[in-house]
């Protein structure tokens, strides 16, 4: 198991955005959260992050448990999260976001790394050292999972990496999403509101709803619920012509 | 976009006749009431006389005005595109150009900063005012790692110029301390009031932690004025001894050797002028390369980080308490070698000299020149020390000038004099090595 949330709660002040929440995430899986706005996705996400810290319930790391850790001190167990809004360094080039992202690793395996991404997002190569806030909104988000992807992380987490894209980027982030688990391995967690592409790519889901989980299943099942499909798949049947 | 570009390109030289012809029309219709015709007293009878050739001059002037004007303002719109559009293809290659144009002027600057005492070896007052400009850059330097770099607005940078002057104060009159001993000592006590600063404000951002800086420039102050027992209250710290040179006083020819018996020279007081114009001048190339050299180092990098993106930066495992605390005794320690030289320089120093109001200029200065930019911040050290000396025979119209100088450059230049920003890292080909 690599990560595990038992009766994790939440709250943003007076708030009370998570009523314990189960969740886990296996080696090698692609899970993602979905449910509409509002309903605590991106809490959770943060929550892992202690940001706000879980009032309740124990969250796990890889057999540690990471509920009362500093943020930095989570990043540091092998998490890397691209958070919602992309949050990149926007007056820094993207060279230098790629080496923020890097901070923890190894001097020695920043070359490698940095290569790595470069044949990942070859955009990221051709603006290297252009400020990151002139990419547009795709390539910004490319680079929030390049950035995130140089600390080699062991789980990624992915906080709605299709919020605001074109089509085409987003079928591309899916794709990568994909790329990264199917070939690299790499364990990720995503929260979306876009159901329909993020189930096809996930081995399991989680519907949340008013900060409670309140389906799980694999991808396909949820796909095929019937709920799922009429709370959050409506409107997705243009996507599907993708 | 096409359609825009389109829509904002210049009128054509045709077009700009007709326009300028539909205003002279205008002119003409207006101008036969008004200037062609007129009213004479001729002998107790009003008869209406013609001024044919001032109305012909009436209207071949707005025809020419019209046409110029209309020509200044495409002139002035095809440089405001060229420029967008250069912004936009601001691609790759391109941040490199303004790059190296900077570091030309950098270079330059440097060069003039050290012939200048040469220069003006005779002149008390280009020394003096020079040696002022240097202060303001070092403290400028200083609080822009604060500022520009880890974006934490601080208000109360005086309190740590402050903190360094009556340390070097208190440690030569009380103890006997030399000012290079000092200057360590002095700069450490800076850092150490900058991480109880930064302590109690780590959680704070924006216009919060601007209130908390500047009761804290405050406290220091008022502690300065009331701690008389320790600072001399408001009369302050005098007879502060001056900087030698390695030993040797600047001082007229006595028992002792001299700096000018030693090396020979008549004696004058211009020399230790300009010795303490070197003094600073190094003081603040050392700042200079500190801070630049910091910046490109991953500890500092994750300053610029931080300013930019607090979570994100945690999210990336860095210890955002950490970086801030170093931002704080980083700048404060810089600000507290300023306080230093600025007791040595004076030779007397109270609390009248670290209010507010110096704060706020420190600021500016950073403001002004571009945030994070350490060329940006000579440039406005030197608009805003050198423009209220020019200013002085305006006498008390003096600061109103200042003040709209500020806000023009403001409009002028939003992001400050210099606000490029210089990459931290170069693309390096695979197999460099790092």
């Amino acid at each position: 198991m690599m990560l595990e949330l038992a009766g994790v709660h939440a709250h943003y002040g007076a708030i009370h955005a998570l009523h314990g929440v189960d969740l886990s995430v296996q080696v090698g899986e692609v899970v993602t959260l979905i449910g509409a706005n509002g309903a605590g996705k991106s809490t959770l996400m943060m929550s892992i992050f202690g940001q706000p810290r879980a009032s309740g319930g124990r969250i796990v790391f890889d057999g540690e448990d990471i509920t009362r850790l500093a943020t930095h001190d989570i990043a540091r167990r092998g998490i890397a999260l691209v958070p919602e809004g992309r949050r990149i360094f926007q007056r820094m080039t993207v060279l230098e976001n790629l080496q923020m992202g890097a901070v923890l690793g190894e001097e020695a395996n920043f070359a490698v790394d940095l290569k790595r991404m470069y044949a990942l997002f070859p955009i990221l190569e051709e603006r290297s050292q252009q400020r990151a806030g002139t990419l547009s909104g795709g390539e910004q988000q490319m680079l929030a999972i390049a950035r995130a992807l140089m600390c080699r992380p062991q789980l990624l987490l992915l906080d709605e990496p299709s919020l605001g894209l074109a089509p085409l980027y987003i079928k591309k982030i899916f794709q990568i999403v994909r790329e990264l688990n199917r070939e690299h391995g790499m364990t990720i967690l995503l929260v979306e509101q876009n159901a329909h592409h993020a189930l096809r790519v996930a081995h399991r889901g989680y519907v949340l709803q008013h900060g409670q989980i309140v389906l799980a299943g694999t991808g396909r099942e949820l796909l095929e619920n019937p709920e799922v499909h009429a709370a959050y798949l409506e409107g997705g049947h243009a996507a599907r012509a993708t | 976009m096409n359609t825009l570009v389109i829509a904002r390109q210049p009128t054509s030289p045709a077009e700009r006749l007709r326009d300028a012809a539909a205003t002279a029309l205008i002119a003409l219709l207006l101008g036969i009431p008004m200037i062609g015709l007129t009213t004479v007293d001729q002998g107790g009878v009003l008869r209406v006389a013609s001024r044919w050739p001032a109305l012909l001059a009436f209207v071949a002037a707005c025809f020419a005005g019209r046409l110029l004007l209309r020509y200044a303002s495409d002139l002035l719109r095809a440089r405001r595109l060229a420029r967008e559009t250069a912004a936009e293809a601001t691609t790759g290659a391109r941040p490199a150009a303004g790059g190296a144009l900077l570091t030309g002027i950098g270079w330059a600057a440097l060069a003039v900063a050290l012939l200048l005492p040469i220069v003006f070896s005779d002149n008390r007052y280009v020394v003096d005012t020079a040696t002022t400009v240097l202060i303001y850059v070092m403290l400028g330097w200083g609080l822009n790692v604060v500022v520009g770099l880890a974006g934490l607005l601080d208000l109360g940078y005086v309190a740590f110029y402050a903190v360094g002057a009556y340390t070097y104060g208190l440690l030569s009159t009380q103890l006997g301390w030399g000012f290079w001993q000092a200057l360590p000592v002095a700069g450490a006590m800076a850092a150490a009031f900058g991480i109880i600063l930064g302590w109690p404000t780590l959680r704070l951002r924006g216009d919060y932690l601007a209130i908390v800086t500047l009761g804290f420039g405050e406290i220091i102050r008022v502690i300065l004025v009331n701690w008389t027992e320790m600072s001399g209250g408001p009369n302050g710290i005098t007879s502060i001894p001056r900087p030698s040179f390695f030993g040797l006083p600047f001082k007229p020819p006595g028992d002792a050797p001299t700096f000018a018996s030693f090396f020979g020279l008549d004696y004058s007081p211009n020399q230790r002028l300009i010795f303490l114009y070197y003094l600073i001048l190094g003081l603040a190339l050392l700042t200079n390369l500190f801070v630049s050299r910091m910046r490109r180092l991953p500890a500092g990098r994750a300053w610029e980080a931080m300013r930019e993106d607090e979570i994100a930066c945690k999210a990336m495992g860095i210890n955002a308490r950490n970086v801030k605390l170093s931002a704080f005794a980083i700048g404060a320690m810089l600000g507290g070698f300023a306080g230093v030289f600025f007791a040595a320089r004076q030779g007397f120093i109270s609390p009248e000299s670290f209010t507010f109001n110096e704060s706020a200029i420190i600021l500016a200065i950073v403001v002004l020149g571009g945030m994070g930019s350490q060329l940006g911040v000579v440039l406005a050290s030197l608009v805003l020390v050198l423009l209220p000396e020019l200013g002085r025979d305006f006498a008390e119209y003096r600061m109103l000038l200042f003040g709209a100088a500020m806000i023009l450059i403001m409009i002028w230049k939003p992001g400050g004099i210099l606000a490029h920003r210089e990459p931290t890292l170069r693309h390096r080909r695979p197999g460099d090595g790092r």
